[in-house]
């Protein structure tokens, strides 16, 4: 039986009226990769950006590892994490946002570099060399010396998972890593994370391109208003929905 | 036209004739103007630039008093504060000389347009970029640091050069409370020389003389920065 | 020495408040040669004439590199050289308009280059004129655009007539000038002065800000 890295308890996140994820479970053994679909507004990017709590969730618990994310035992009450405890705690989880957000003062090394250096402490100089050492996995190190926007759209993205990589995470989240990007970039950076995918990396995905999820998911899961309405092995969930909503959600997409 | 021409031509001859009597104050003057632009340049900034993170402080009292001051220091004429602190000053026991009350004057007044500067500086800094900080496991203080500094001092360069034009050109004001700079060095010389308009418009080519550099090369950084930030981030 | 204080506040307000009525003149006048001479030479830009464009970059560079407080002595005083007598009131104005059009030709000028070039085309392609366009649709779009800055520029423009004081202009600071001589009350009378340019400047700023609001969110 393999270890859960990832365990998620009740979540619940609402922005004012809105009730966006209405009490999620969600367990993430170690290796495996989650893969979550769905329409917009389904709560799935949410979710998401509740584990490194991007978003602070309402409601529910997040363990990493065991420990709570974002909250901290305080005798028997549970309170909430300084900024600072929190950002040591986002140190183990990478990730890769839709948009890249790479930042446009530092060159693709330093984009990279940057965290271990002036986050984790190291020397600058290992710094650099982990930053290239990722770079050469993403097969991005030809361009360690230039700036991000002379990069095309899948070539940023590319680096912002080198970026996540750096960190040396126990988890990687994607939040829809190429749906901004010219559909013949996106090949490029979904060659990438299959190969991540390869190595065992733990990893929770969001994305649109089903059949990606169908190659790389070991669990499926698919969202729809704030709750989980379907979730299992990629071969019945896309193939074989049970759902009515999965089924039309995935008729709409063309998916298969 | 030929009588023009000939105006024209007397008028300038007057520059050589009256340059050996006329520059050694006049470079004297330059002087005092450079002082007093670079004097309240530099108050002007660091006052902005605790207006700013004041204004971003989690303490309402701390920003409120920021955003009162900044309000303040926008709606009132810098003329005002000068002779405020020149003339109001002394009767109530603290007197400042010209010099130093017209960096101090110029300086407190600018603060407040510093402050907006550094402020719309900080905010243009794609939220993006800060969560990807956040992303990567740095506190605040660290993204303050590596991200959104380096890059709002980086936007806030042109309205800065903008700003220190503008002090150059409010030194001006500092002859209205006798300080030796440029004006005053020029009204002197026009009532001496009965030569007003010569005087003047060297002064005004003296200025121009530096404002103008200063305003291309603010254009300049301009050019640069967007075409080294992009816009698409 | 409160109920003293409380004495001569309305005193001097009473001067001080004819000054402003002068200020809002020179305020007015200005206003209206800055924005005239702006918006003709940011239009005549937009034509790519050779030796137009010189001449207003000039002009703009030059009017916006001279001091307020310079140009003013150059019109009030340095024209008496060649026999160009003009008032305080006059001078003020022409002044802080000629220097506040080339401040008004850079609004101006933002604004209408603001507007998407497809906006031209499209009026081309409904058969307009260059004119036509310029009159029915990208004007009306720049003056909406710009409206925040020349809030701006007004509030500032209220703020520099103070300089007006230099030349003998009856405005607000002239006749707190010659109050202190009269009553050396000075540190009363300039902290009312500055209570009164806020007074007259907060406003319009506010407005300002209300605008700049509203536009951020159909932008």
């Amino acid at each position: 039986m393999t270890k859960t890295l990832l365990n998620i308890v009740g979540l619940k996140k609402s922005f004012g009226s809105l009730h966006i994820l209405r009490g999620v479970d969600l367990s993430l053994g170690e290796s495996k990769k989650v893969v979550l679909i769905g329409p917009s507004g389904s709560g799935k990017t949410t979710l998401l950006r509740c584990i490194n709590h991007l978003e602070k969730p309402d409601g529910g618990h997040i363990y990493l590892d065991g420990k709570l994310i974002g909250e901290k035992k305080v005798g028997d009450r549970v309170v909430k994490m300084s900024e600072r405890e929190l950002a040591a705690q986002r140190c183990e989880m990478g990730f890769v946002f839709q948009n890249f957000y790479l930042w446009p003062h530092l060159t693709v090394q330093e984009n990279v570099a940057l965290a271990p250096w002036r986050v984790r402490g190291m020397p600058r100089a290992e710094a650099m060399d982990l930053a290239a050492k990722m770079l050469e996995k993403v097969h991005m190190a030809h361009k360690s010396s230039e700036y991000p926007e002379r990069l095309s759209g899948g070539q940023q993205q590319r680096v912002g998972i080198a970026r996540a990589l750096a960190q040396q995470p126990k988890v990687i989240l994607f939040d829809e890593p190429t749906s901004a990007l010219d559909p013949e970039l996106v090949g490029e950076v979904l060659g990438v994370i299959q190969e991540l995918a390869a190595e065992g990396r733990s990893m929770v995905l969001v994305t649109h391109e089903i059949r990606f999820a169908r190659d790389v998911a070991d669990e499926v899961i698919f969202m729809d208003g704030g709750n989980i309405v379907e979730s299992g092995h990629p071969s019945e969930v896309i193939d074989n929905p049970q759902h009515e909503r999965t089924k039309r959600f995935l008729g709409q997409l063309g998916a298969g | 036209m030929m009588n023009m021409l000939a105006d024209l031509q007397s008028f300038f001859a007057v520059y050589p004739e009256k340059w050996s009597s006329w520059s050694p104050d006049i470079l004297r003057a330059i002087r005092t103007t450079l002082w007093i632009t670079a004097g309240s340049f530099l108050l002007g900034l660091v006052i902005g630039l605790f207006l700013a993170i004041a204004r971003l402080s989690k303490s309402a009292m701390i920003r409120n008093a920021a955003t009162v001051y900044v309000e303040i220091a926008r709606g009132v004429p810098a003329l005002v504060v000068l002779f405020l602190i020149y003339f109001g000053l002394p009767p109530l026991g603290i007197a400042f000389d010209a010099i130093p009350s017209a960096i101090l004057g110029l300086g407190l007044s600018s603060g407040g347009y510093f402050a907006e500067i550094f402020r719309a500086g900080i905010i243009a800094t794609h939220r993006g970029q800060r969560e990807a900080g956040h992303a990567v496991g740095m506190t605040p203080f660290q993204i303050y640091r590596f991200i959104i500094i380096p890059q709002a001092t980086r936007i806030a360069l042109p309205p800065l050069v903008n700003m220190l034009i503008t002090l150059l050109k409010d030194s001006s004001l500092a002859s209205l409370i006798s300080a030796p700079e440029i004006m005053l060095r020029a009204k002197d010389i026009s009532s001496t020389d009965f030569l007003p308009l010569h005087i003047l418009v060297l002064a005004g080519v003296i200025y121009l003389a530096m404002a103008v550099p200063l305003s291309l090369l603010a254009r300049i950084i301009e050019r640069r920065m967007f075409a080294g930030l992009g816009a698409r981030l | 020495m409160l109920p003293d204080l409380l004495q001569r506040i309305p005193t001097y307000l009473q001067v001080l408040l004819q000054g402003a009525g002068i200020t809002v003149v020179i305020t007015i006048g200005a206003l209206l040669i800055a924005v005239s001479v702006g918006l003709t030479l940011a239009v005549l830009r937009t034509f790519r004439l050779p030796f137009v464009s010189g001449f207003v970059n000039v002009y703009v560079e030059v009017f916006r590199g001279i001091p307020p407080l310079t140009l003013l002595f150059i019109i009030y005083f340095g024209l008496t050289y060649i026999g160009i007598r003009l008032s305080p009131l006059p001078a003020a104005i022409i002044g802080l308009g000629l220097s506040g059009g080339a401040y008004c030709t850079e609004i101006f000028r933002s604004g209408i280059s603001a507007l998407h070039h497809g906006q031209r085309e499209a009026a081309a392609a409904i058969g307009m004129t260059p004119m036509m366009a310029m009159r029915y649709v990208i004007l009306p779009q720049a003056f909406r655009i710009t409206l925040p800055p020349l809030g701006n520029y007004a509030v500032g423009l209220v703020k520099d007539t103070a300089v007006a004081s230099a030349v003998a202009a009856p405005e607000i600071l002239f006749r707190a000038r010659n109050l202190t001589t009269e009553t050396f009350d000075t540190a009363l009378i300039y902290v009312l002065v500055a209570c009164l340019y806020f007074a007259m400047t907060f406003p319009i700023a506010r407005w300002v800000g209300h605008l700049e609001k509203k536009r951020s969110s159909w932008s």
